[in-house]
């Protein structure tokens, strides 16, 4: 029991050494403190005294009852017993016992723990204190750096800087205060509420809310559920809608027809079970719809489209199947016609698979019925067939959309070799006559059509090779400087070739027109451009003619340069030279040498003279000539007074006083300047203005109303400071300019205990301390 | 045959009431005016000419107290009310447009050393020689009551000054040192010294509000921080510092009165330079107060006058006396930053205008438009010779007069003596110092 209390003191007396490292705050209470301890020891000593003289055991004097009583902060009391208290003494009797082994590892931490180091001095640590508070408060100001240079550089504050803020006044409000006065308000007043419309709460009408009051929570209820569903399934519908409507893909829309062509088909068989009357006229409809469509050969290949298609299918691989399918298409509807015009047995199969949407009971019906077109008469012995198949038309549907396909491709193939064919064919012939300007417009249509890339290659390198065979020939018969013009003018053609061969153009052309227009170029563009270059060159020739004297004459005037660069080339050389002989002449040489390099082209002397010459010139006094053109005599553009009117209406001035530099020949005197005027003048540039012209200018424009329109004048006699009179102008305040202000009060942060330092600070301070 | 009519659009010339202006088309081809500069400096000299003639700024001068008056207060809501405080501890409110007394209490004996108002305005602090801290209701006592404070706090030692904070219940008042009070407590919240001396003047920063300046007479000017509750940093000029106030449109800056004449502007977070020095008086400034827009400040000196400094000059814009003003204790500048008043030792409140030429009351708009135009030739021709003459010529009295003369002649000899010495000196030996740097004796951090 004992042992723990000492163990207990001792812990206490290390915590007190740690308060005593900290800045004492109250300096007066703790000298208190040691008053009173001081009173306690006395006393106990007296007592001592008197318990002494009885001569009774001093140890149970000694023994302690109470920890706190005896420890004061400065020593352990050890009165009564005399000898010093060491901590040894202490740990004795904590050896002895096992269970204080936690007492005793705290008690071996004390032990080893080093001393803690001198506090730093009072002052010391509340200069630390100021200078980080003051580090502080000059960041926390610093952030009203940008509004304070704002507010400094404004062309115009207004005050009371914080607007009131417009608050918004519900429609009632507004009205409740308004009455009607004129005969025509209080009509219309009257006509209200007669209705009983709402005037001053325009939310809900009386019947409005009489309904809503009708009605029990749970209807409420559930018909607001129904109207949010029917309203959110209707949103939803107008939104799909809207996306589908924006698709652009054609195979999307294609395949969309599809589905509703099958949706349509499903629809009818069920129609037709159910009731086949109405099926009929659906059947009609159907039956029409295709005839239309028939009918409008929109599924020809010669439409835009499909002729664009063709010129792109060469490359395209989609593009040739939508020419496919748009044939099959078109085989589709065409086969119809086939099957009236040829005997029934063939076309029995083909009408399987060429409509696989309209099942053949329609057909059959529509026989029956009445006939638009008796083009479309069908024989019964088809009919019987159908019959026989008319079971699964899904079934059927499927391997005749297999086949289309098979059978369209193979037609364009065909198609394609031929052509390939017939261009081969063409292209040896152009070979034989070898003529590369022909390979352009051809070769244009060729690549429009259906030829590979290779045989653009093939000729691309043919076009080329003959160009370069045309400007040899050339360069024999032209001169040299023709020759490079010529080259010049033919790069630009040659890289136009590559362009023109890659383009297609618009017009499209069936094969046979092409073949012909094919020959045709042949011979044309064998006369034709020759012609038209050999003009082009003839044009051309005059000003190259020319050319060549000019550029003579250049070279004349570079030449002349060059002499005189020469003629100044000894100076340099001199410069030179010297390095060689002396070194401290040299110097001073190379100095002089120097300057008068520098000022080579500055002729100091002369520039003044001429200065001074100009400026006696200028302050002569002028002339005056009074001569009125056209007075007395002919005028017009080009006519001049005559000479002897000049004289007689020319005012002679009169000569000034001589000039009082007139004898100082290094010296101009100024006589321009105006001793009445300098009064009037500024005579030393203002503080803002580095240079005089930009004071002159400020001065030179004016601000009044008479030389400036109404807007500008107000905007140029701006005041720099409003304020409005009658107005507290409050200071500004960080939410006047965007900032937030801090949300505590300064109060509440004062009132949480002061001193007390963040663990930041403290970290701060040891820094600097440690520094 | 096509005959062509004149023909005109009536808008370009029919007015639309008869009140309006008739409507003159003009040219403003600039060829077709000459002589542009010369009538606008024409019209410029007649600006500044009359603004001389018009420039009445003395408007009205509220007697009633017994004694000098030592310190004025302004109200946060009403531009009306005054309230002062004079040597013989009574404290009057004044009505501005009555020009008149309101009230009147006995709040202290001996003197009234600082007055300052509740930031609603619903009541008033007053400190005084009686070692009292007093808070008083701004309206007066209902029929039958007595005439009583609402609050009185009895300290230790002399209060000189008190401030209330600009957003909260706490005031800040000095003496030994800065006490921060809390209104509803009779101890304050937190002390702060540093040093021991007589600390003059506190004043809360406006837009920070948490920081504080006070001065002290040991010549130093220290600021606080409420917050951390720990002085910030001290800078100690030539002379003393009788009071600063703060730039209410500019958190860091302030100015301080000074003993030697002068008045230092300090950014607060460079304080070994001031930003400028501004002269002009040729005594003591015993008191300084910005204008609510920040662009100027007021100070008033024992020299009798009162003087007007751009923030941003060095020199007075402008310097009001009368033969009657003495020496000037305190003066405030309105909340609505078009007047200026002033207490001084012969028991007087002068109302000033604080643009000496500024016509009072509503204008029509073209009387605004011209006042608007007067201005702007002026400022653009201030820098000629005679418009600049006129511009700067105040009468003074005899005393001020010759007491710049006088202060010339000194400053100069100083100015020569120092040439001198650095021309005397092994050069670079004698360092030459700003006029700025001369000034601060030490900032101690």
């Amino acid at each position: 029991m004992s042992s723990s209390r000492a163990a207990e003191s001792l812990l206490a007396l290390n915590q007190q050494e740690e308060l005593e490292d900290l800045p004492r705050e109250y300096p007066l209470s703790t000298s208190e403190d040691e008053g009173d301890s001081d009173g306690e020891r006395k006393h106990q000593k007296l007592l001592e005294a008197i318990s002494s003289l009885d001569g009774k055991n001093r140890r149970k004097l000694a023994e302690r009852s109470e920890a706190s009583l005896k420890v004061s902060e400065f020593s352990v009391s050890s009165e009564g017993s005399g000898e010093k208290l060491v901590l040894s003494d202490l740990l004795e009797p904590v050896k002895t016992s096992s269970s204080l082994a936690a007492v005793k590892k705290q008690l071996n931490r004390v032990k080893s723990k080093k001393t803690v180091e001198l506090p730093l001095h009072r002052e010391e640590i509340e200069r630390i204190h100021r200078e980080v508070a003051f580090n502080k408060t000059s960041q926390v100001l610093s952030k009203w750096d940008p509004v304070v240079q704002k507010n400094r550089q404004a062309e115009q504050l207004v005050f009371p800087l914080s607007k009131q803020q417009s608050v918004f006044a519900p429609i009632e409000h507004v009205v409740s205060g308004w009455k009607a006065r004129t005969p025509l308000e209080q009509e219309i007043f009257n006509l209200l509420h007669k209705n009983k419309q709402p005037v001053t709460d325009p939310l809900l009408t009386p019947m409005e809310k009489a309904s809503l009051k009708a009605m029990s929570l749970e209807e409420v209820k559930m018909r607001r559920a129904e109207l949010q569903r029917a309203r959110a399934l209707q949103s939803y519908y107008e939104a799909r809608a809207r996306r589908e409507k924006k698709i652009k893909s054609k195979k999307y829309h294609k395949l969309l027809k599809k589905g509703k062509a099958k949706q349509a088909l499903k629809e009818f068989e069920k129609l037709r079970k159910v009731n086949p009357a109405a099926a009929l006229e659906e059947l009609e409809k159907l039956e029409k719809a295709r005839m239309m469509e028939r009918m409008s050969l929109k599924h020809q290949n010669s439409g835009k489209w499909a002729k664009s298609k063709a010129v792109m299918a060469k490359y395209d691989l989609e593009a040739r199947q939508a020419m496919q399918e748009q044939l099959a298409r078109n085989k589709e509807l065409m086969q119809k016609i086939q099957v009236a015009s040829e005997s029934a047995e063939e076309e029995g199969g083909a009408e399987e698979e060429g409509e696989p949407f309209v099942p053949d009971v329609v057909n059959e019906v529509q026989v029956k019925a009445d006939r638009p077109n008796p083009w479309m008469f069908r024989n019964h012995s088809g009919d019987t067939k159908e019959a026989e198949v008319q079971g699964d038309p899904e079934e059927l549907a499927e391997p005749a959309a297999q086949e289309a396909p098979e059978s369209e491709e193979e037609g364009p193939v065909v198609a394609e070799e031929i052509l390939l064919k017939e261009f081969e064919e063409r292209r040896s012939l152009r070979q034989k006559s070898g003529l590369n300007q022909i390979a352009k417009p051809v070769g244009s249509q060729e690549a429009k059509d259906l030829s590979s890339q290779e045989v653009l290659s093939e000729l691309r390198a043919l076009s080329q090779k003959l160009n370069r065979e045309s400007h040899q020939s050339r360069k024999q018969e032209l001169s040299s400087t023709r020759t490079v013009l010529a080259v010049q003018r033919e790069e630009p053609a040659g890289e136009e070739e590559e362009p023109l061969l890659l383009q297609r153009p618009e017009r499209a052309r069936t094969l046979d027109e092409l073949e012909e227009l094919g020959k045709e170029g042949c011979f044309q563009n064998k006369e034709l451009p020759r012609v038209a270059v050999e003009g082009q060159q003839l044009e051309r020739n005059p000003s190259n003619h020319l050319g060549v004297p000019k550029e003579k004459k250049r070279k004349e005037q570079m030449i002349d340069l060059q002499n005189l660069l020469t003629t100044k080339s000894p100076s340099m050389k001199s410069l030179a030279v010297p390095t060689t002989v002396e070194e401290l002449e040299d110097e001073e040489r190379d100095q002089r040498q120097m300057i008068k390099e520098a000022f080579a082209g500055d002729d100091v002397i002369r520039d003044f003279l001429k200065e001074k010459r100009e400026a006696v010139e200028a302050s002569k006094p002028k002339d005056v000539d009074l001569t009125l053109p056209g007075w007395g005599e002919w005028g017009g553009v080009g006519l001049k007074p005559s000479a002897k009117k000049r004289r007689r209406f020319l005012v002679k001035a009169p000569e000034g006083p001589p000039r009082k530099d007139k004898n100082l020949p290094n010296v101009i005197l100024n006589e321009k300047r105006n001793i009445h005027a300098v009064a009037h003048q500024v005579r030393m540039l203002p503080y803002p203005f580095t240079h005089h012209q930009q004071f002159e200018r400020t001065i030179q424009t004016p601000i009044g109303s008479t030389w400036n329109t109404q807007r500008s004048f107000q905007k140029l006699t701006m005041p720099k400071v409003v304020t409005k009179p009658g107005h507290i102008i409050k200071p500004i305040k960080a939410e006047d300019v965007g900032y937030r202000s801090s949300s505590r009060s300064d109060l509440s942060v004062v009132q949480r205990n002061p001193k007390r330092l963040s663990i930041r600070h403290k970290k701060q301070l040891k820094k600097i301390s440690v520094d | 045959m096509k005959v062509k009519m004149l023909s005109r659009n009536p808008d370009s010339y029919v007015r639309e009431t008869k009140l309006d202006l008739q409507r003159v088309p003009r040219n403003y081809d600039p060829t077709l005016h000459p002589f542009e500069v010369p009538r606008e400096y024409v019209r410029a000299l007649n600006a500044t000419k009359l603004e001389r003639v018009f420039a009445k700024p003395f408007l009205a001068s509220l007697d009633g107290h017994r004694d000098g008056v030592s310190c004025l207060a302004k109200h946060p809501k009403s531009l009306a009310t005054v309230l002062s405080g004079a040597c013989d501890g009574e404290v009057r409110i004044w009505n501005l447009t009555k020009r008149k007394c309101i009230r009147m209490i006995q709040a202290h004996e001996g003197f009234v050393r600082g007055i300052c108002t509740h930031f609603c305005g619903t009541s008033f602090f007053t400190v005084g020689d009686d070692k009292t801290v007093k808070q008083w209701k701004m309206d007066g006592p209902s029929y039958g009551e007595e005439e009583e404070p609402l609050h009185t706090i009895l300290g230790k030692t002399v209060y000189t000054g008190i401030d209330h904070h600009w957003k909260e219940a706490v005031f800040a008042t000095c003496g030994q040192q800065v006490d921060i009070w809390d209104e509803q407590r009779t101890s304050p919240i937190c002390s702060m010294t540093w040093g021991f001396d007589s600390i003059s003047s506190v004043k809360f920063n406006p837009i920070e509000t948490f920081l504080l300046g006070s001065c002290a007479s040991d010549r130093n000017i220290v600021l606080y921080d409420m917050r951390q509750a720990t002085p910030l940093k001290k800078v100690i000029l030539d002379m003393r510092t009788n009071t600063i106030c703060w730039n209410p449109m500019e958190a860091f800056i302030f100015t301080a009165a000074n003993e030697d004449y002068n008045l230092y502007t300090f950014d607060m977070r460079a304080l070994d330079t001031p930003v400028m020095i501004h002269m002009d008086h040729v005594s003591a400034v015993l008191d300084v107060d910005y204008s609510p827009t920040g662009k100027d400040f007021v100070s008033a000196s024992f020299d009798k006058s009162i003087r007007i400094f751009p923030v941003d000059k060095s020199r007075s814009r402008e310097v009001y006396h009368t033969k009657r003003m003495q020496h000037v204790i305190c003066v405030k500048w309105t909340s609505d930053s078009k007047y200026i008043m002033c207490g001084s030792d012969e028991m007087n409140i002068r109302l000033w205008k604080a643009n000496a030429s500024e016509k009072l009351g509503v204008l029509t708009s073209r009387e605004k438009a011209a006042t608007d135009y007067n201005q702007r030739l002026k400022e653009k021709f201030q820098h000629h010779p005679h418009i600049k003459r006129i511009s700067r010529h105040r009468h003074l009295p005899k005393s001020i007069y010759s007491q710049i003369q006088e202060q010339r002649i000194m400053k100069e000899a100083r100015r020569r003596k120092e040439l001198n010495r650095i021309k005397h000196s092994k050069p670079g030996s004698v360092q030459r110092v700003s006029e700025k740097k001369k000034r601060v004796v030490a900032v101690v951090k």
